[in-house]
């Protein structure tokens, strides 16, 4: 079943006291289902994170635009999830997803790594300081990639991954409807601090997408054996 | 000194979010079922009439159904709004999937900000729920109805019942939201275990047509009371005209919203229209504006009919196929051809419930055959239309709908062609596709090890490659809910109950042949002094990697 932990990462040091919720997801799967996988979780975050358009008048006031949404099928895993209605939104998602699954695929990876979400606010400083990024939540997204011998399995594998995803969306749902922490809503001059305003449609809050994959088998490998000849040999 | 606490301004706002935040869950819930994907857009300048910023269609009959069984209520302590969604088979076998339930329970938060964070709250539960409804079970089964079974909803409002989901039934949580009368709640009860069926758990219900609408304030269980069916005679004035503008003049008056409301744009995607809308209406009985028998909706594409028809206490659910009304100026996705090459969309023709024994069998141009259901009753036959584009003439005869058979429903591969057609139970589709084979489950009866040389030989010879079926076409069924207990693991997406029966017959180690093994050792002993020889040679390599380690 899925580990869904929490725990609260340190903030940097220069920032006010403010905890960091972190999430992490845990999935395996195959490798063609690896991007509608990490898509399907991405959406479900950036859905709950998404506001429409602000837009501010006189008085202080403000009006928020209209977030559509659209269901999504996968073609590899017996799965559907929905997203919001906006391509800038879905192209950049794609672009990190395909990075990260390339870097996968690549050489030096035994098939397993982790994809992050990262939301944060931006904290203007004064020259020559550069702003301060702070994290307010972090999403995880352990990937394992299996290799399948056989078509019986890979059907096996639609389903079983569908499923888990069902959970890892109603563990995401869980984790939303704590009514935790969320930035203050900003007024005009602060509203680049907390949202992403450059796409036409809807406005995320600010986030970034980074990935790192797993030290391949080689290295680790390497490193313990040289430790275990040398406590056996006890030199 | 409720109001000290809420002014009065406060407690109408929230009154108001609460009652759309009702209409809206109705709608998210009943557009997931239809069996279409769902698509809205976006858009960047504020409209007035979109309730929590989310661009959610409002679909004229739900949200006249809904409202009909708040009947000016609101969600209470005890009183909560539940969506039943059931599944309705050709032969009028009922099932409940889940319950939606919205409920309303004491705790209170009085420092919570009415209009701004109760509502975006709200907005963010309704996001919520538009990723739930696509996780439970019903979803899957509701993208592919059409053929053999058909999506129903039920709205009501008063106590939540879920004895009809059947034993073991799971729980989801929406989410919840604060408020200072009260904390919202949104949770789904929803039937597992949908793959196996056995006969013994569904006793054969009465038909259902049309709608049950039971809003029961202080009524019992409608199991035990007789329904009401609910006589809309959408004929009277050539098809109901619902108020779907109705709602318009109620803007979202959030205190951040000011814009003036503006047409909201839906995409249409598979645009399988015909386009006179059919005017079924005027010999129904049963409220059937849900069947989309109302002149807005431009076509049905596949049209229900229960297995016996007879009006009166008959329950009724909403056939969520057409609850997707199409309202001609506003154009929606929600109905469209099934996944199957659904059954192509109704000419308009009006059906007259009367000439009982009329059949019609219709072969719609893609091939699928229909057999004709016979209605028991007469004057009271409520039928759609359903017939290929064209092929059905006869605009005043009984048209009838008829469901096809087909095997497999939840399997991928269909296996050897028992029908279940032949075994006259209730869901016999969902049932287990060799229940008369049971004792050739590997499972149940794990096969006899063969007859063998020696005993390691004969438990581990396999007849063909591991994992794969040997033969027994039992194991090319993949049983969907074999769930053995602590076998989930996250690393290899398999459970134990596949695993065993992929991996019942490996293949024989070669280790195990005596002669191999044999042969084997022997080579080892020749090829030690060559070995060592080598090593001799290496020594100082050897001596300067020890070194390394020092």
């Amino acid at each position: 079943s899925c580990p869904l932990s929490t725990r609260c990462c340190a903030p940097p040091s220069t920032a006010p006291a403010m905890n960091c919720r972190a999430e992490v997801l845990e999935v395996s799967v195959e490798g063609r289902q690896v991007e509608e996988a990490m898509l399907a979780v991405l959406h479900t975050v950036l859905l709950h994170r998404s506001t429409g358009k602000f837009h501010y008048k006189k008085e202080g006031t403000y009006s928020i635009g209209t977030v559509g949404t659209q269901d999504v099928d996968c073609d590899f895993i017996d799965f559907a999830y929905v997203r919001v209605s906006s391509e800038e939104l879905d192209r950049a998602l794609r672009k990190a997803v395909g990075e990260f699954k390339d870097a996968l695929r690549g050489s030096g990876s035994d098939g397993m790594g982790q994809i992050s979400l990262e939301f944060y606010q931006k904290k203007k400083s004064r020259w020559p300081f550069s702003d301060e990024c702070i994290p307010w939540e972090l999403w995880t997204i352990k990937v394992n990639v299996v290799n399948l011998a056989n078509e019986q399995e890979r059907q096996i594998c639609r389903e079983k991954v569908g499923e888990k995803l069902c959970e890892k969306i109603i563990n995401i749902v869980e984790v939303m409807n704590r009514h935790e922490y969320l930035p203050k809503m900003p007024t005009q001059s602060e509203v680049d601090n907390v949202f992403d305003t450059s796409l036409k449609d809807v406005q995320p809050y600010l986030y970034k997408i980074s990935y790192q994959i797993t030290d391949s088998l080689g290295t680790s490998v390497t490193t313990t054996m040289r430790r275990l000849i040398k406590d056996t040999l006890a030199l | 000194a409720m109001d000290t606490d809420l002014s009065s301004q406060d407690r109408k706002d929230l009154d108001k979010f609460i009652k759309f935040f009702a209409l809206k869950t109705v709608q998210v819930i009943v557009q997931a079922r239809l069996g279409e994907k769902i698509c809205t857009r976006s858009s960047s300048s504020p409209t007035g009439s979109d309730w929590f910023n989310l661009a959610i269609k409002d679909i004229p009959e739900v949200t006249h159904e809904a409202k009909k069984a708040l009947a000016g209520q609101l969600p209470a302590v005890g009183r909560s709004m539940c969506v039943e969604i059931s599944l309705k088979t050709s032969e009028g076998d009922s099932m409940e999937l889940e319950i939606w339930c919205l409920e309303m329970n004491e705790k209170c938060d009085k420092e919570i900000k009415v209009s701004y964070t109760v509502y975006n709250r709200l907005s963010l539960l309704l996001k919520s729920l538009l990723a739930i409804t696509r996780v439970t079970p019903a979803y899957r089964l509701s993208r592919k109805q059409g053929h053999e079974y058909v999506i129903l909803y039920r709205i009501y409002f008063g106590e939540v019942q879920l004895s009809g989901l059947g034993e073991g039934f799971q729980t989801v949580r929406v989410g919840t939201v604060g408020t200072p009368v009260g904390t919202i709640t949104l949770s789904c009860a929803y039937r597992i275990n949908l793959a196996f069926m056995s006969t013994r758990q569904f006793e054969r219900t009465p038909p259902i047509m049309g709608i049950i609408i039971d809003h029961f304030v202080d009524r019992p269980y409608p199991s035990s009371s007789p329904m009401h069916p609910c006589n809309y005679r959408a004929g009277e004035d050539n098809g109901a005209v619902y108020p779907s503008a109705e709602d318009s003049q109620e803007v979202c008056t959030t205190s951040f919203s000011t814009s003036p409301p503006s047409q909201c744009v839906f995409t249409v995607t598979k645009a399988h229209f015909q386009t006179p809308p059919p005017v079924v209406t005027d010999t129904l009985k049963v409220p059937v504006m849900g069947l989309a028998f109302s002149h807005q909706l431009s076509s049905s594409r596949l049209s229900y009919q229960p297995a016996a028809l007879g009006v009166g206490s008959a329950d009724m659910g909403y056939p969520v196929l057409f609850a997707g009304g199409l309202n001609a100026a506003h154009p929606h996705q929600l109905i469209g051809p099934g996944k199957e090459g659904g059954i192509p969309p109704v000419p308009s023709q009006p059906a007259h419930g009367t000439q009982a024994d009329q059949e019609r069998l219709c072969t719609p141009l893609d091939g699928v055959h229909y057999s004709a259901a016979t209605p028991s009753s007469s004057e009271d036959t409520e039928t759609v239309s359903n017939s290929s584009e064209g092929k059905c003439s006869s605009p005043h005869d009984l048209l009838e709908t008829i469901f096809i058979r087909k095997v497999g429903a939840f399997v991928n591969k269909p296996i050897n062609q028992v029908t279940m057609a032949n075994l006259d139970i209730p869901f016999a589709m969902f049932a287990p596709k060799n229940v008369e084979l049971e004792d050739n489950d590997p499972m149940v009866n794990p096969p006899e090890s063969p007859e063998a040389e020696s005993p390691l030989q004969g438990s581990l010879h396999s007849e063909g490659s591991s994992g794969s079926s040997t033969g027994n076409t039992h194991d090319d069924f993949v049983m969907i809910d074999f769930k053995p207990a602590f076998s989930k693991d996250d690393i290899l997406p398999m459970d134990l109950g596949t695993f065993y029966r992929e991996f019942q017959n490996p293949p024989q180690l070669s280790s195990l042949s005596i002669d191999i093994g044999a042969q084997s050792m022997a080579e080892d002993l020749d090829s030690l002094p060559e070995k060592l020889a080598v090593h001799e040679k290496n020594v100082k390599e050897f001596d300067a990697f020890v070194e390394t380690l020092q």
